[in-house]
């Protein structure tokens, strides 16, 4: 009987999961609600947590709660502080949302909603959640270290730091791709342009209020924060419409590229209480609360998905990007799936906060399958959108041109049907003069958000309001992970150079930090730039990259999980981590392989590099070069992406082979080798409070 | 009566919680928590005001080579 009562809501929810998952996979034809999209979700979510995550906790990490966390063991109030766990999910959920789970599967949403939902669902339950939940309970163990310690310590030196460096090169390529997100969401868009400026003034005087006026009032200066934002998405409007302002805040994409890099260099040198601290405040609490809003709003309005389940793009010829579904959509949602990124932060503040080991399950793995929920969100909101819309904003100018009835006429050729009434339409409800070739996920996702949230506040005429809202949401915290990444970037590198030029380590030096700033700025700011002159749009060259490298660091991690695991003397249960890395190895080697050598253009990086050098040996200029010094750019900006693409699947196939060798050690040791802390029980004082 | 009190003692516990929560989530940690803790074990060490916590923590936070937030 108890059997029974422990286990029935959970059968009922695996009928309940499996029977929406039917629906959506089976329907044919017919229009689905997104509701069974967003309950199939989460059905599964709430069995592979009540099963899956327990198994693991129990049978393959043993978690002990009697085992005392380096928060408890170091306890001093700052750094390791034992944390009410409802708390802690919180900061790591915050952590780790960001803006990848929101554009993957927009640009996923080109092959049809379902193999983008099917493989965010799978993807989580057996990959990306395992890896957060792995990596945090490895570091728990280990003092709370950070993943490239982690990675030295169990696996050797030179791992070590093969693992450093491509850790640097990932976030050299995130910081790009994102960047190019913002200018593709403001080139020529004044409204646009004036909020996120705006964004920078306010966070500025919320710096000095805190500072100076009243010190200390975090939640006081941030609700007046948020009162002066709403106020400038207001007033964006005005200057949008007025003809002597709109001139001022309107820039084609080379000017914000510069713009941004200027922007990166100076913010990550200001003291962080004055722009930095103020806007992550904004940009979290914002992320967070429209995020809730989101999942609100999407209950409320239950809006039906105008995306098939599936496009003729699977077959690789999509005009966002090019590639077949295997190994690409893969790749293309990374967050939300399985994402690298995570190890770092899992690997970061969390486990010095944890206050009991037994609540790892609920952080590590839980909030995975919360961010994951987020990336479903976001295939949902891009599948609600008239198709024809979205492939009118996620198409590149060289396939569908510039106006309008051209646009229309190429993209109903496809089987979208659309008119030029509807696209000018859609510009004009959102406040923009065009959304053709927007490509890169924010601009669509604000299109979906504007229509979804305008049916419950405000109707029509709320929709500029809301897209500059969304717009402004990733924005906003686009531009915190870019300046904050451009800190992290730098001391990075100057731990790197600081091996080979010993000054360069000194933080403290003006020297040393202005040039590690400066090289880390230019790192980025130039694959950004060759983004923006990219002639397939840059999206179509950058996601990808962005994808592979995360997905790489992901199997670093899940690697290192299951040497660690080999080490425990547990290796039959090491399937856990090796089902994932086998999966991703394969994903990230074979689209690694396509982007380098594949003979289309639209996908191998050394094809459209021997494309542009045969029409520059014909002395012809192909567009959107304008002369032969741009078409020499374009080669070596493409033979760049290639050498990128290489050295990623160098780091996959080193790490592979020390990987293998430390798991043969492993079981030829007849004891246990990993190097945990010592077991030290959780103080009588604690046990007691707790 | 009874009720009342215990309904706006909850309410303040909550808000108190959601608080805490939402100052953890830009990670600031809870300064009477320093505090106790401070007192409990380290008495005879200086203690820095509320000011001089958060801005210990900012820097902590940002000005370290902490990764900047996921992708």
């Amino acid at each position: 009987m108890n059997f029974i009562s422990k286990h029935a809501m959970y059968w009922l929810l695996t009928v309940i999961g499996a029977f929406s998952l039917a629906t959506v996979a089976l329907s044919r034809g017919e229009t689905i609600n997104a509701l069974w999209i967003l309950t199939a979700a989460v059905s599964i979510y709430l069995v592979a947590y009540r099963y899956y995550s327990l198994y693991i906790a129990d049978k393959v990490m043993q978690l002990d709660p009697t085992r005392a966390t380096p928060a408890v063991r170091h306890n001093d109030g700052l750094d390791f502080v034992p944390t009410n766990k409802y708390i802690l999910f919180g900061h790591h959920f915050a952590a780790i949302a960001g803006a990848g789970p929101l554009v993957g599967p927009v640009l996923a949403a080109q092959m049809g909603y379902l193999p983008g939902t099917l493989w965010i669902i799978v993807g989580v339950v057996l990959a990306g959640a395992v890896q957060d939940f792995m990596v945090l309970f490895v570091s728990t163990r280990r003092d709370g270290r950070s993943l490239g310690e982690l990675v030295k310590e169990e696996l050797g030196l030179v791992p070590g730091i093969i693992a450093l460096v491509g850790t640097f090169v990932i976030m050299v390529i995130i910081l790009a791709v994102l960047a190019l997100i913002v200018v593709k969401a403001l080139a020529g868009s004044p409204w646009g342009t004036f909020t996120v400026a705006a964004t920078i003034a306010i966070a500025l005087f919320m710096g000095v209020y805190n500072r100076y006026l009243r010190p200390g009032q975090v939640g006081e200066v941030s609700v007046l924060g948020l009162v002066l934002l709403i106020g400038a998405i207001v007033l964006g409007g005005q200057v949008a419409a007025s003809p002597d302002w709109a001139p001022l805040f309107t820039f084609n994409a080379k000017q914000l590229t510069w713009l941004l890099i200027g922007y990166g260099f100076v913010a990550s040198v200001l003291p962080v209480w004055l722009l930095l601290a103020p806007r992550d405040y904004l940009s979290t609490f914002l992320k967070i609360g429209t995020i809730v809003g989101l999942a609100l709003a999407m209950v409320f309005v239950a809006p039906n998905l105008r995306m098939p389940a599936f496009t003729q793009f699977v077959d690789g010829t999509g005009p966002a990007w090019s590639g077949s579904l295997f190994p690409f959509i893969f790749i293309t949602i990374a967050c939300g799936a399985v994402s690298g990124f995570h190890a770092l932060i899992s690997s970061g503040t969390t486990p010095k906060l944890l206050d009991n080991e037994g609540n790892a399950r609920m952080i590590g793995y839980g909030a995975m399958l919360m961010e994951s929920f987020v990336a479903i969100m976001a295939i949902v909101t891009a599948s609600v959108i008239d198709p024809g819309v979205f492939f009118a904003m996620n198409s590149p100018a060289a396939i569908i041109g510039t106006t309008v009835e051209g646009a229309a006429q190429i993209i109903s050729g496809w089987g979208f049907v659309i008119t030029p009434d509807v696209l000018l339409q859609t510009a004009k409800d959102v406040g923009e003069t065009t959304i053709l070739s927007r490509a890169g996920g924010a601009p669509t996702l604000a299109v979906g958000m504007a229509q979804i949230f305008s049916q419950v506040v405000g109707g029509q005429a709320m929709m500029a309001f809301w897209y500059h809202f969304a717009i402004l949401f990733e924005a906003l915290f686009i531009l915190t992970a870019c300046d904050a990444g451009t800190r992290a970037g730098r001391f990075m590198l100057q731990d790197l150079l600081g091996a080979f030029v010993p000054s360069m380590k000194r933080t403290d030096s003006w020297v040393a930090s202005l040039t590690a700033t400066a090289l880390c700025v230019a790192a980025w700011g130039y694959i950004l730039y060759q983004g923006v002159v990219d002639p397939l749009g840059g999206i179509n060259s950058l996601w990808p990259l962005f994808g592979i490298s995360n997905q790489m660091l992901a199997g670093v991690a899940l690697m290192l999980c299951t040497v660690v695991l080999f080490k425990m003397k547990r290796q039959r249960y090491a399937w856990v981590t090796i089902l994932p890395t086998v999966w991703l190895l394969i994903c990230t080697l074979a689209a690694g392989y396509e982007k380098v050598f594949d003979a289309n253009p639209k996908i191998g990086f050394l094809a459209l590099a021997h494309k542009f050098q045969a029409a520059i040996d014909a002395g012809t200029v192909l567009a959107p070069a304008k002369s032969m010094d741009q078409m020499k750019q374009i080669v070596f900006n493409n033979q760049l992406d290639a050498a990128l693409a290489v050295f990623f699947i160098f780091v996959v196939v080193a790490m592979l082979y020390y990987t293998v060798i430390a798991c043969f050690k492993a079981l030829r040791e007849d004891k246990i080798t990993s190097r945990e802390t010592p077991y030290q029980a959780v103080p009588a004082t604690v046990a007691r409070a707790a | 009566m009874l009720f009342d009190k215990l309904l706006s003692s909850e309410l303040a516990n909550m808000g108190k919680y959601l608080g805490q929560a939402a100052r953890m989530m830009v990670g600031l940690p809870d300064y009477a928590t320093y505090v106790r803790h401070r007192q409990l074990v380290h008495s005879e060490l200086p203690l820095m005001t509320e000011v001089e916590f958060i801005r210990n923590r900012q820097e902590a936070r940002y000005g370290s080579g902490r990764s900047g937030g996921c992708c």
